[in-house]
């Protein structure tokens, strides 16, 4: 691995050639005005060598908080970075998520990395040109508008010429961001807009080490943990004196309900561990509703409610009909190809240093640090790419039982790897969740009030410095409980993200009955409330247009106000070609709409069905997608990000339940939990709409809720029944058709 | 003691003759290019190559490649640059983690092996078994149909 991993900050900057960076130098002028405000995640982080180092050696070092989650994310902000700081792409290496190196920019989560850290990396790298361009000034004899820079090179009039590796001695950057610094127009882009080959996906073609996977520090050894056979399940009794003299094994930890097993090779570890699970004695509960009573549960259980969305109407008559209509969604996994893993190591020096996928380094090390009792000084995770993880799987969970674990056997790299079981079984799914909408219409159908109530347990139970939130912290000895999840934020936030429609209906009333009790663990999953909050609008919209006979693209247009909304309902329907499509028997086609979080990407989705009425199986032909995330970086990274989001939606929303009984999870592994395979992906187009110029809005959760409703219209088209129970399994199908 | 060959090279591992492959691949012999996905040869991404022929190395016993010839995603490098295979999934930027990827590319491998020009449709049959989570079916699809087309 890379130097910087055994360094902190300071040596790591040291080993760069840099200066020692422990003053300030004076404010300038420019600064001494009244700051303008920052951009992004400048905001908490403003000084530029927190961001970017010019090295001697001619490469650039860009520092960013958000990670890499296959989202491309590296390789947009290098774009970024490359053309406003004018280098080749090439030139710049970047180190994300390590705790002692990098500024906090939070959770990578909620397509925020676009918005946060790219215009941070953007203002910054600006900046740092400027200042460049200073200092070649001064060196050159020449005003900095006679300058021009290429790559680095800052050429003035004659022959006059100098880099940025001989200018930069290093405190030149250890000031802070003004705020001032134009960025450049878009018409003198090199790379943003274009789409590069991602920094990435070379090394993980050829089977270079770049996976937490392949990480494989001197002298490691490996972990493997004992869950209980269920949640509330507590150990009785292990006799764990045969386990110890296994080949290999060099610790049992036994630490209340948590059992792990740490030996010197993987095979033995296994071995210790299967054994170390044949000797516990469990006192096992039954206190689960069961997956086919969880929706009766919810509405029942004891909820927080809050308007969350009131719109008294003041025009229109009397209402000519009430429809009504309710809406499930089940528990689905994020379901991480690879199970989470991580690399713990107890320093001498008493540093716990912990290798990690964590989206939430900087929550994720105090938590740690909490639960064992460190200073969390002494803490540092450091972030290497993992299986993909579509939310808050188990990477958190992994980190801290690898801290468990390596605490007993300092100055040995612990790595730990779940087995699929226990990712499967213990992971924090997404919440099941009840929407029951209503709306009030005239006799032309149109609507005049429109109410949505639903029921959702917590959708964000992310470490947030809280052992309670790290799962085996909760079976500890001495028990770290978790805190009571909030919903956070504003309306429209977590559980009731996107519960309010975009439609301007004349009365509109959205109301969230917000569960903090929860059946099974769950946490953010991809696009959260969002998901179902979204399936029940752009369902029920779809509802009430055939019910008054309106075409159902023609019916959202009527309350659509919103020119970018109203722009990519129309392209998709354009590229499906809605207007033309001619209607065969089993056939259908839908379309749904969607503006991310009210404020985010905008996506809208139309595709076409067969279902078949001897078996139930629906079979999606073809989906064509349109997509504005504002100012597009990488269209490649999008369309990627779009596609693959319809494709893990068609996957929950066809396939996905997490079966549970009254005392376990069912869903152990891919076969209990099966997902989409490439004999059931459809062809999928995805348009583009640009807008140079405007805000980066972020992509990653935009397609999940239209490509779900969407579904559910076509199928309705095809058959003639509305499913409104999630996923449409043959077995649902059937029963509605009454075959 | 078990000996094979490793992407054309003779490896010895002393090792217990039941040890699964992939973890000796992996700890043993330092190979990336495999990875632990279930142990329940359910998703495909612990795919390797022996003889050819595309196992789940994450329940086939080390000495089911004794003698024998293994070839992991390292052994699809042409002169330390990426191979045909490679070079398309990398064209066609067919991966959002990349977690599956090596065992998607092994598979692909034996495909066009046996069947150098393939249909859409046979190379989502062939991959039927191998999960990919982020969605990048039809990409991948595109990258094996690319590398067809370019050999």
């Amino acid at each position: 691995m890379s130097q910087s991993f055994t360094l902190g900050r300071r040596g790591f900057l040291q080993a760069l050639g840099s200066l020692t960076l422990s003053f300030m130098v004076p404010l300038d002028l420019a600064y001494a005005q009244a700051p303008a405000k920052l951009p992004g995640d400048l905001k908490t982080a403003p000084m530029l060598s927190a961001w970017l180092r010019i090295n001697a050696d001619g490469t650039v070092t860009l520092m960013i908080g958000k990670v890499e989650l296959g989202q491309g994310i590296l390789t947009a902000v290098t774009q970024i970075c490359a053309d406003e700081l004018d280098v080749n792409i090439e030139r710049i290496n970047i180190i994300s998520g390590d705790t002692a190196i990098v500024p906090d920019e939070g959770t990578t989560a909620g397509s925020q990395s676009m918005p946060g850290c790219a215009p941070a990396v953007q203002q910054a790298s600006a900046e740092v040109r400027q200042i460049l361009l200073g200092l070649a000034a001064a060196k050159l004899g020449h005003p900095a508008e006679a300058l021009k820079v290429a790559d680095g090179t800052v050429t003035g009039p004659g022959s006059s010429k100098a880099t940025y590796w001989e200018l930069v001695t290093g405190k030149e950057l250890e000031r802070e961001a003004t705020g001032k610094t134009p960025l450049k127009p878009v018409s003198e882009h090199r790379y943003i807009g274009k789409s590069v080959t991602r920094v990435d996906i070379p090394a993980k073609m050829t089977g270079e080490a770049i996976f937490l996977q392949e990480h494989r520090p001197e002298a490691m050894v490996h972990g493997r943990i004992v869950r209980p056979p269920t949640y509330s399940a507590r150990l009785v009794n292990a006799d764990t004196k045969r386990i110890e003299s296994m080949p290999g094994v060099l610790k049992v930890v036994r630490n209340g309900s948590f059992l792990g097993v740490i030996a010197e090779r993987e095979d033995q570890a296994l071995a210790a561990a299967a054994a170390l699970e044949s000797v516990a004695e469990w006192e096992v509960q039954n206190v689960l509703p069961g997956h086919e009573n969880i929706y009766d549960w919810l509405v029942k259980a004891k909820s927080e409610d809050k308007e969350i969305h009131k719109k008294a109407r003041s025009t229109g008559g009397e209402p000519a009909k009430v429809i009504e209509a309710t809406y499930q969604r089940p528990y689905h996994m994020h379901a991480s190809i690879g199970p989470s893993a991580a690399i713990a190591t107890m320093g001498s020096n008493g540093t716990l240093t912990i290798q990690t996928h964590s989206q939430s380094v900087f929550e994720t090390a105090p938590a740690i640090a909490k639960m064992l009792g460190l200073d969390p000084a002494k803490v540092r995770c450091q972030h290497m790419q993992g299986s993909g993880c579509y939310g808050h799987n188990m990477a958190d969970d992994a980190a801290a039982d690898a801290a468990l674990l390596a605490v007993e056997l300092p100055n040995r790299p612990v790595r730990l790897l779940y087995t699929r079981d226990q990712e499967h079984k213990w992971e924090p799914y997404g919440s099941a969740m009840v929407i029951k909408t209503k709306a009030a219409v005239d006799n032309q159908g149109n609507v005049l009030d429109w109410d949505l109530e639903l029921w959702s347990t917590p959708h964000g139970t992310r470490p947030g410095g809280e052992p309670g939130n790290l799962l085996s912290a909760r079976y500890l000895e001495k028990p770290f409980k978790q805190p009571v999840p909030r919903n956070g934020g504003p309306p429209n936030y977590a559980a009731d993200r996107n519960a309010i429609a975009l439609y301007d209906f004349p009365g509109q009333r959205v109301l969230l009955h917000f569960i903090t009790e929860m059946p099974l663990r769950v946490s953010s999953t991809r696009g959260l409330g969002a998901y179902a909050n979204v399936f029940a609008i752009e369902s029920f919209i779809d509802e009430l247009a055939r019910a008054s006979g309106a075409d159902p693209l023609e019916y959202r247009l009527r309350y659509l106000k919103d020119k970018r909304a109203r722009d990519v309902l129309v392209k998709a329907a354009e590229t499906f070609g809605w207007d033309k499509f001619e209607k065969k028997e089993n056939r259908g086609r839908g379309i749904a709409f969607a503006q991310y979080k009210n404020y985010a990407g905008f996506c809208a989705v139309a595709m076409e069905v067969e279902v078949s009425r001897r078996n139930g199986r629906v079979r999606v032909i073809r989906v064509s997608t349109a997509a504005d995330s504002g100012h597009i970086v990488s269209p490649d990274g999008i369309s990627n990000q779009i596609e693959g989001g319809v494709i893990q939606s068609l996957s929950w929303s066809l396939k996905e339940e997490v079966k549970f009984d009254t005392a376990r999870v069912l869903s152990e592994d891919w076969a209990s939990y099966p997902i989409l395979t490439f004999s059931e992906v459809p062809p999928i187009e995805v348009s583009l709409i640009d807008r140079p110029g405007e805000p980066y809005l972020g992509t990653g959760e935009a397609s999940q809720g239209p490509t779900s409703a969407a579904l559910a219209n076509a199928i309705f088209d095809a058959t003639g029944v509305r499913y409104r129970r999630l996923p449409f399994t043959p077995e649902r199908v059937k029963a509605g058709l009454g075959v | 003691m078990v000996d094979f060959r490793l992407n054309g090279r003779d490896v010895s591992v002393d090792i217990p003759d039941d040890v699964f492959l992939l973890y000796v691949l992996v700890n043993d012999l330092r190979i990336n290019g495999a990875k632990f996905g279930c142990g329940r040869a359910q998703c495909g991404a612990c795919t390797v190559l022996i003889d050819g022929e595309p196992v789940r190395s994450c329940l086939t016993a080390v000495s089911a490649a004794a003698g024998r010839s293994v070839t992991t995603l390292e052994g699809l490098r042409e002169d330390g640059k990426p191979g045909k295979l490679q070079q398309a999934f990398i064209d066609e930027q067919a991966a959002q983690c990349g977690y599956c990827s090596s065992g998607m590319i092994l598979q692909a491998q034996a495909l066009l092996d046996r069947n150098p020009n393939p249909s859409d449709g046979e190379v989502r049959s062939a991959l039927d078994a191998n999960l990919c989570r982020c969605g990048s079916h039809n990409r991948i699809v595109r990258a094996v149909l690319r590398a067809a087309k370019e050999a």
